[in-house]
């Protein structure tokens, strides 16, 4: 018999993506790539809207919001490529370490 | 009579012009003002003769006063006021004031000649003539006093004339002091009076107090503390023992100045006071002023006995006849006592002015380097020895009589008191010395060989300005008892005590015991004033025996008298030494004690305010500063959290979420 | 008496017009500053005179003012003169343009001393002149700052121990005054401050014979430090000592007299029976500031310190009076504020005088200057003989009144006040002998003679006091219907 996916998958993976994420987050120090990780855990987030919106309710919201945060992430990458492209050009480099001006 | 008085008024302030002319314009009147001065006292000395001739030619009356009375001021009850009391005292005593302050003006004219402050000599002569004859002219007790210490003044002003020596600036403060010691009891003698009587018109005066012994208001006890109490000025201003010491220092002044207020005025003052307020003593009172005047009179003749300084010898001399005067006046013998103050006037003053002109002549007053002065001195030497004569008792000369007067007043007193005798014994013993001292300083001073050649050729007579009123006074000292006593002379009537009927207090006898004793005094005073004479011309005329080896051998008693009986130095320790004790350990007492207790105080309250400004800092503040110092501390561990860094801020988040997720499935495991 | 216009007003607060003008001069102006000040001083002295003259002795208070001040309290501007005022408030009028001239010499921040100076005139004018009770506070507190600084800015090495120990010994003694006030007013029934009232109104709302007399005592510690009295007198020494010549006469010459007429004015009027009650003690504390304050002062080397404790003695003179209840008696103790007044004003001139050449007051550091200095010297025995009772200079009239009217009441205490007499002659010649007598110390050989600005301080004085002892009825009759006023209501 074919494997019949249940919840429990869909929440696995997107734990996973959403720890792949957090991780990267927290241990890179690229910009560019902390902006993958956000991207990372809102696609987990995502998964999870659709699952229970599958497995659970009956109408589509959980769609809806699945692609209203696409788009969010959207612009929130638009956004935060503009600033990090300022940042580089203001100090040359995107280390976040270092973007420290602000502190103190 | 209002003549009188007013001539009285230019009598008293002509002086006193002169007195203010002369300080502030002594330098731009001619000749420093000195004729101006002389002037303003000779214009009195005669107006003092007319009053003097007024007084006692009409009606010869021993009641005879004039009182000018003008309120002064308000006293509580009582007033005081300006007024002058004129009846025969007064005249008497207005002649020998100006007589010889004339004198001693025209005197000093030569004798000051080339001194610094010539002008300023002849104001403080001028103001002392004017106080003089306030006291004698004023007719209250307050005026008196106000007199009173205004002679002092004076005299305070002309002993420290040469105020560059220190002994003559000792001798002035001495003098002051002193006779203020005195003028302290009068004062409070004159403060029982005022409380009794409201009024310090004399005549009032003695009404009251006659009246409050009468009354009983008064105890005979009080009456005569109020008179002895009187008496202290005397004792003070007349140097009186015990408060004769300042009279040998204030030798420190100009002698013209020694002959008018040292010998002549200011210190008979004291018998004036007496005589004027005879009234006011009671018998007891007057058997304390006999024996002050006795002890005075026989150990201040001791004393000028040993003594070497010419000016010193005629000092102690003056305390000694003042003695009598005083003790004239306590037995009774009013009349005597200041008939002899007026004939003591002239020949003390000529005395004194002589050795005025000795000294100006030898430029010493040590009599021991003196000697054979009567060749160079004739004029001095004759009314000088006129002086002597008339001191010592020697018949025909004025102190004669006078002295003769007294002693028949001390004997009549003593046959009544059987217990008194000893005045009289006193007295003529005194006698005795007086005759011994005073040729002894004619013989040291005029014969002898010259002890200092030097000296002895510089010496020349005077000049005629101060030969000029030896002359006038040598006339007076030998002349003045002439018309004065005698058997009942007019001296005798004119001079009565104020009231001495009415106010029922006369001493018992002032005529009749004279009248048995006169010739017994007479002939005993005689025989002890040649006996005295006689003994200093076998000393030191003769040289039969040597004063040195007498000296020697009474030894001891020798250097008692020589030194005053250490009286000056007795009161050195006691009073002036307790006083300066006192005012030491008081002012210490002031310094630590009570500003010690204010500073203390003061301290006390620093340290109480550090103490509470500790607890204040450390506790209170403390409090405050331990809340605001934990919130810091919290603050800062809580910023280690706060990195800023987000990556550390989400490690944080999951390691917490793992932490709570963990927590709470190991407390369901185990709850 | 409403013709004379505000008469009292304009004496008092002339002066503060005065501190105003300076404040705008600028302060590099100099001469000018004290030519100004001086100039204020002046129309309080000739109005002072005018109301010497237009007052009439027979007459209780006079030149009255009153006005509503802070009505909730019941307090007025209330100011008047009676015959017990007068001569002081002549006094103070008196010595402050001599105190300004002798103030010539003052060089440093002239412009505060200037203003200060004529602060404290108006404060002690209006003690003498005011008659509400609180007011007569205000004023007595409000010379009290001037005073501080007058001393603490321009006194000597140890100013600043003298001013704090002036201004807290003050304090201490208004704080009673402050307390007595308070209870005085709480204790009348419609509240009150009016001193010419109290009396009557205290006995209406009946209090206690203990309340009167604590109250009496309160004044009695505030006054008694300004006299000063024994024991609280040695804030004086110091203070005169450090302050500068015009501020000791200020200070010695009116407000010592504070302490006294506060006492004549305010205590006796308002507490009659407590007055007898504690006239024992008074007259036992007036022997004690006779006798020890002259041995005191008989042993001192600093000139200054000397006049300073001859002061305390003298006052003693006038609580004697005070404690005798005599007419006589009084009329001796105000007349001897009087005179204490112009004395020790002279004393202190003097003091200053020999000050500003020699640069130091130790007595015995001179000797002989009566040949270098004759006019000096003579203008200083004057004063001196003044200052000992000498007969024809206004003291002596003042102490034989004292001792005629305190005789009958305290004959033992008066015989005792008497040695006071021979002991201020004593320490008075004996000053003067180290001073002036003697061969001339070498080092004032050019020691300069006296100057005409110091004259112009020293003759008015001198006349007054020359004056008022040959003839002292003009000013005895002046306060002589108040003293008997007063004691009318004592006895």
């Amino acid at each position: 018999m074919m494997l019949q996916p249940t919840l429990s998958h869909y929440l696995v993976v997107s734990s996973c993506l959403f720890v792949l994420g957090l991780f990267i987050l927290v241990t890179r120090r690229h910009a560019v790539r902390l902006l993958m990780g956000i991207e990372l855990i809102l696609n987990a987030a995502n998964i999870n809207l659709v699952a229970f919106n599958h497995y659970t309710a009956t109408g589509l919201d959980g769609h809806v919001f699945a692609i209203f945060v696409m788009i969010l992430a959207a612009c929130e990458a638009a956004v935060a490529l503009a600033i990090i492209l300022a940042i580089y050009q203001q100090y040359a480099n995107i280390d976040i370490d270092r973007m420290n001006s602000m502190r103190e | 009579m209002h003549s009188v008085v007013e001539i009285c008024l230019i009598i008293l302030f002509l002086p006193l012009i002169s007195s203010t002319a002369l300080i502030f314009f002594n330098k731009r009147l001619p000749r420093g003002g000195d004729l101006l001065a002389t002037a303003c006292i000779g214009i009195p000395f005669c107006l003092a003769w007319y009053v003097f001739y007024r007084v006692i030619a009409v009606g010869h009356d021993p009641q005879f006063l004039i009182t000018g009375a003008m309120q002064w001021f308000t006293i509580g009850p009582g007033n005081a006021g300006w007024g002058f009391h004129i009846d025969n005292l007064t005249a008497v005593m207005l002649v020998v004031v100006t007589t010889v302050s004339f004198c001693v003006h025209v005197y000093s004219i030569g004798y000051m000649r080339g001194e610094d402050y010539y002008g300023r000599y002849f104001s403080y002569l001028s103001l002392f003539s004017f106080s003089m004859l306030l006291l004698v002219l004023c007719d209250n007790l307050l005026l008196l006093y106000v007199s009173w210490e205004l002679v002092g003044l004076s005299s305070y002003l002309l002993i420290g004339f040469f105020f560059r020596k220190h002994s003559a600036a000792d001798a002035c403060k001495k003098a002051f002091i002193t006779t203020r010691v005195g003028d302290v009891g009068m004062f409070i003698g004159l403060l029982m009076i005022y409380r009794q009587t409201h009024t310090f018109n004399y005549i009032e005066v003695f009404r009251g107090v006659q009246e409050a012994v009468q009354s009983g208001a008064w105890s005979e006890t009080t009456w005569t503390i109020a008179g002895i109490l009187l008496f202290c000025g005397a004792i003070g201003k007349s140097a009186q023992f015990p408060l004769h010491v300042w009279l040998p220092d204030a030798m420190e002044g100009p002698t013209p100045v020694s002959a008018l207020i040292h010998a002549a005025t200011m210190v008979a003052a004291g018998v004036y006071l007496v005589g004027r307020l005879y009234p006011l003593f009671s018998p007891d009172a007057l058997l304390f002023i006999a024996y002050t005047g006795l002890i005075t009179a026989f150990f201040a003749a001791t004393i000028a006995i040993t003594q070497f300084d010419i000016k010193r010898v005629l000092a102690y001399s003056t305390i000694s006849q003042l003695g009598y005067m005083m003790t004239a006046l306590g037995v009774g013998g009013f009349a005597a006592g200041l008939c002899h103050l007026m004939t003591h006037a002239a020949f003390k003053s000529l005395l004194f002015l002589c050795s005025g002109s000795v000294i100006h002549a030898a430029h010493t007053q040590d009599m021991r380097e003196m000697g054979s002065l009567h060749k160079k001195m004739p004029v001095t030497f004759w009314t000088m020895l006129i002086g002597a004569a008339a001191i010592s008792g020697v018949p025909l000369f004025s102190g004669f009589y006078s002295k003769d007067a007294i002693l028949a007043s001390a004997l009549g007193f003593g046959m009544e008191h059987p217990n008194h005798r000893i005045i009289f014994i006193g007295l003529l013993i005194g006698a005795g010395i007086t005759g011994f001292y005073m040729f002894r300083l004619i013989f040291m001073t005029f014969f002898r060989a010259p002890a200092d050649d030097h000296r002895y050729r510089h010496a020349h007579e005077s000049p005629r300005i101060m030969t000029g009123p030896l002359v006038v006074l040598a006339i007076l000292s030998a002349g003045a008892g002439w018309f004065a006593l005698g058997e009942h002379g007019w001296f005798e009537r004119l001079v009565v005590p104020y009231s001495v009927g009415t106010a029922g207090v006369a001493p018992a006898a002032v005529e009749a015991d004279g009248h048995s004793a006169h010739n017994i005094a007479m002939i005993l005073s005689i025989v002890m004033a040649g006996a005295g004479i006689l003994i200093s011309a076998v000393f030191y005329y003769w040289k039969t025996c040597s004063a040195e080896r007498w000296a020697k051998a009474l030894g001891p008693i020798y250097r008692l008298v020589y030194n005053k009986y250490y009286i000056d130095e007795l009161y050195k320790k006691t009073a002036v030494g307790g006083t300066l004790i006192a005012m030491r350990i008081l002012a210490v007492f002031d310094r630590v004690v009570i500003d010690g207790l204010v500073n203390f105080s003061a301290y006390f309250v620093r340290a109480w305010s550090y103490i509470s400004g500790a607890f204040d800092l450390h506790v209170v503040d403390g409090a405050v500063n331990g809340l605001a110092w934990g919130t810091r501390l919290v603050g800062t561990i809580s910023t280690l959290f706060q990195s800023g860094v987000v990556q550390n801020y989400i490690m944080k988040v999951v390691a917490i979420v793992a932490f709570i997720l963990l927590f709470q499935n190991i407390l369901t495991t185990f709850l | 008496m409403s013709d004379s216009g505000p008469l009292l007003t304009l004496i008092t607060f002339l002066p503060l017009l005065g501190m105003c003008a300076i404040l705008f001069i600028p302060s590099r102006q100099k001469e000018w500053i004290k030519i100004v000040s001086l100039i204020f001083t002046l129309p309080s002295l000739v109005l002072g005179i005018k109301m010497l003259i237009e007052f009439d002795p027979q007459v209780g208070y006079q030149f009255i003012e009153k006005a509503p001040w802070i009505p909730a309290f019941n307090i007025h501007y209330y100011m008047g003169v009676d015959g017990l005022s007068v001569p002081m408030v002549f006094l103070t009028v008196l010595l402050c343009p001599i105190c300004v001239l002798a103030s010539w010499g003052i060089e440093d921040r002239i412009k505060g001393y200037c203003a200060m100076f004529l602060l404290l005139e108006t404060g002690m004018l209006g003690v003498f002149c005011a008659l509400d009770l609180f007011l007569f506070y205000v004023f007595w507190e409000l010379m009290l700052l001037p005073m501080y600084f007058l001393i603490g800015i321009w006194g000597g090495p140890r100013k600043e121990y003298a001013a704090i120990k002036f201004f807290l010994y003050t304090l201490f003694g208004s704080v009673f005054l402050l307390l007595a006030v308070i209870a005085i007013w709480l204790a009348t029934s419609p509240h009150s401050f009016d001193m010419t009232q109290l009396n009557e109104q205290l006995l209406q709302s009946g209090v206690g014979a203990t309340f009167r007399n604590l109250c009496f005592l309160a004044m009695y510690v505030a006054f008694a430090v300004k006299i000063p009295a024994f024991p609280f007198h040695t804030w004086l020494p110091d203070a005169h000592v450090e302050a500068p010549t015009a501020i000791s006469v200020i200070l010695a010459g009116i407000l010592l007299k504070m302490g006294t007429y506060g006492i004549l004015r305010v205590s006796y009027p308002i507490f009659p029976d407590s007055a007898k009650w504690f006239a024992p003690v008074m007259v036992m504390i007036a022997l004690i500031n006779i006798v020890y304050g002259s041995l005191c002062a008989m042993a001192q080397t600093d000139l200054k310190k000397l006049v300073a404790y001859s002061s305390i003695a003298h006052m003693g003179y006038v609580m004697l009076g005070m404690a005798s209840f005599t007419p006589a008696a009084m009329n001796g103790a105000v007349f001897q504020m009087f005179n204490h007044g112009t004395i020790t004003a002279m004393l202190f001139l003097l003091v200053g005088v020999i000050y500003d050449r020699a640069h130091h007051r130790d007595i015995d550091g001179f000797g002989g200057l009566a040949a270098q200095t004759p006019i000096y010297a003579g203008i200083t025995s004057l004063a001196f003989f003044a200052a000992l009772g000498l007969p024809g200079l206004s003291g002596f009239i003042s102490e034989a009144l004292v001792f005629l009217g305190a005789f009958p009441t305290w004959p033992i205490i008066t015989i005792l006040s008497t040695s006071g007499i021979v002991l201020t002659a004593g320490y008075m010649l004996w000053t003067f002998q180290r001073i002036f007598l003697g061969p001339l110390n070498e080092k004032y050989r050019t020691l300069p003679e006296i100057n005409a600005r110091e004259l112009v301080t020293l003759v008015p004085l001198a006349i007054i006091v020359l004056f008022l002892g040959i003839y002292p009825a003009p000013m005895l009759n002046i306060f002589d219907h108040a003293v008997r006023e007063l004691l009318n209501r004592i006895l």
